[in-house]
């Protein structure tokens, strides 16, 4: 995969594709199982379940696209070379994002951020390939991150929002 | 250790002791690029060493299933350098925060960087000793009054890592964001490949003490030019940067410093006698 001219994200094969979503896909899942530690770590438990929970669904996801030919040799071996190194087409969670007091409410909406960008950055690559098999096989990828994105705003529908304070901590790290 | 003889996920380069840093800490992030770097060169955990001083960042090699050490604040890289001499087979890596790089083990960094010695060097730099609760570090800016110990702020001019890299005679020089996981991961890979000494600057939000550093994701970009490996370039490149510039600036073609330790004279038994503590 290469950008030509900083706009366009081209990717020359099928094998590629699949290649590129098994990383996306696990990089994901394992992201989750650390923000689940983190969160138990910090004694946030209900956040810790609720991300374990993700870190499962993305184990799902995994497989679904190793059933579709995704190789996992090939996908550990080359993300350099699939240009995964770019910024802002993971679809995991920023490290930054997330805080010992969060709430699932937050939780969700991290989790919906980062399935967004997996919609995007298919539909992109749909756009921008020649390659007809490559084409439909970045259309259905992008159809399944779109059910991902649907079942969790069901999910958020159904979460209380937080309070504005939910952050406030009557015994805060920062005060020395 | 078992010998390993397949490739291992980054995954597989970590020890399962869970971290405690606070989440939201950039440190997460680097932890992961580490990981992502050993994985992508397929080294072997008994190849990989990893040292670090003290403080939050200082505690990642705990939670690396490779050789570690967590010595004393300041002093990971006269150790990392005796190690590499000793073992130059080793890949070792050397990791801390910058009061530890920067301040008491400020003189250390200058005379790494000249010695030369075949070290990868990564500082997780967020301007601040996260782990004594948030005092001012030497790349703390002058005005950040939040420091209960600097009031007012320090009024000092920030040290500038990179540039005394530079001047120093660090080999390779860059600078990445924790923020993008993979592309420090690939940088690291690089500076592990160079000869001499790498230096990785890597921008590590302390989100406890300097929760407005959860803006540097959005503040870091990759640098508008390639790096290069004439100094009086680089020199100038790194003097009109902007602080978040991302990317490998330097690349240098010193040789390594690779002395070859001759055999000691007296064996272990001479060595013991004179440690010997006098009984009274
Ligand atoms: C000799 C000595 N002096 C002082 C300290 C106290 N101390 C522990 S960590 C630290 C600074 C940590 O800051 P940094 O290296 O930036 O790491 P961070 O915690 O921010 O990751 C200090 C001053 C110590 N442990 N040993
Ligand atoms: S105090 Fe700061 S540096 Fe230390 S773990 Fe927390 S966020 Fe990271």
């Amino acid at each position: 995969m290469h950008r030509p001219d900083d706009k366009g994200l081209i990717i020359g094969s099928t094998d590629e594709l699949l290649a590129h979503a098994m990383a996306i896909e696990m990089e994901a899942a394992e992201r989750y199982e650390e923000l689940a530690d983190q969160m138990e770590m910090h004694n946030n438990p209900e956040v810790a379940e609720l991300f374990s929970k993700l870190a499962e669904i993305e184990g799902k996801h995994i497989q679904q696209v190793r059933d579709l030919g995704g190789d996992d040799e090939l996908s550990l071996k080359t993300r350099w070379k699939y240009g995964w190194a770019e910024p802002g087409v993971s679809e995991a969670p920023d490290y930054e994002d997330v805080h010992y007091l969060m709430q699932p409410y937050h939780a969700v909406s991290l989790a919906l951020r980062a399935e967004r960008r997996a919609v995007s950055f298919f539909v992109e690559v749909g756009e921008q390939s020649e390659d007809e098999e490559v084409v439909a096989m970045a259309a259905r990828l992008a159809q399944d991150e779109r059910n991902h994105v649907t079942l969790l705003e069901e999910w958020l529908n159904i979460l209380p929002e937080p309070d504005e304070d939910w952050a406030d901590d009557p015994d805060p790290p920062a005060e020395g | 250790m078992d010998v390993e003889t397949t490739q291992l996920a980054p995954k597989q380069y970590k020890s399962g002791l869970k971290p405690v840093w606070c989440p939201g800490c950039g440190d997460f992030g680097v932890l992961s690029s580490i990981t992502r770097a050993l994985s992508v060169l397929g080294l072997r955990r008994e190849e990989v060493a990893v040292i670090s001083g003290i403080g939050c960042s200082s505690r990642i090699p705990a939670y690396l299933d490779v050789y570690g050490f967590h010595a004393v604040h300041g002093r990971a890289l006269p150790l990392a350098t005796g190690l590499k001499i000793a073992r130059p087979d080793l890949t070792v890596l050397v990791a801390g925060g910058d009061g530890d790089g920067f301040s008491i083990g400020g003189n250390h960094f200058m005379h790494a960087c000249r010695r030369n010695t075949d070290l990868t060097y990564i500082v997780m730099d967020n301007q601040v000793y996260g782990m004594t609760k948030g005092q001012a570090s030497p790349t703390t800016d002058p005005d950040w009054e939040a420091g209960k110990l600097t009031p007012g702020g320090t009024g000092i001019n920030p040290f500038q890592p990179l540039v005394i890299a530079l001047a120093s005679g660090a080999n390779f020089i860059a600078r990445c964001s924790s923020s993008d996981p993979n592309g420090t991961a690939q940088t690291i890979v690089e500076a592990i490949q160079h000869p001499g000494f790498s230096f990785v600057q890597i921008l590590s939000p302390c989100v406890t003490f300097r929760p407005e550093q959860r803006q540097w994701k959005n503040l870091v970009h990759p640098a508008p030019v390639e790096p290069t490996d004439d100094p009086a370039r680089a020199a100038r490149r790194l003097l009109t940067d902007d602080a978040y510039f991302t990317g490998v600036l330097y690349l240098g073609q010193r040789a390594p410093n690779e002395p070859v330790p001759k055999q000691s004279r007296d064996g272990i038994a001479a060595l013991e006698e004179e440690f010997k503590v006098a009984s009274t």
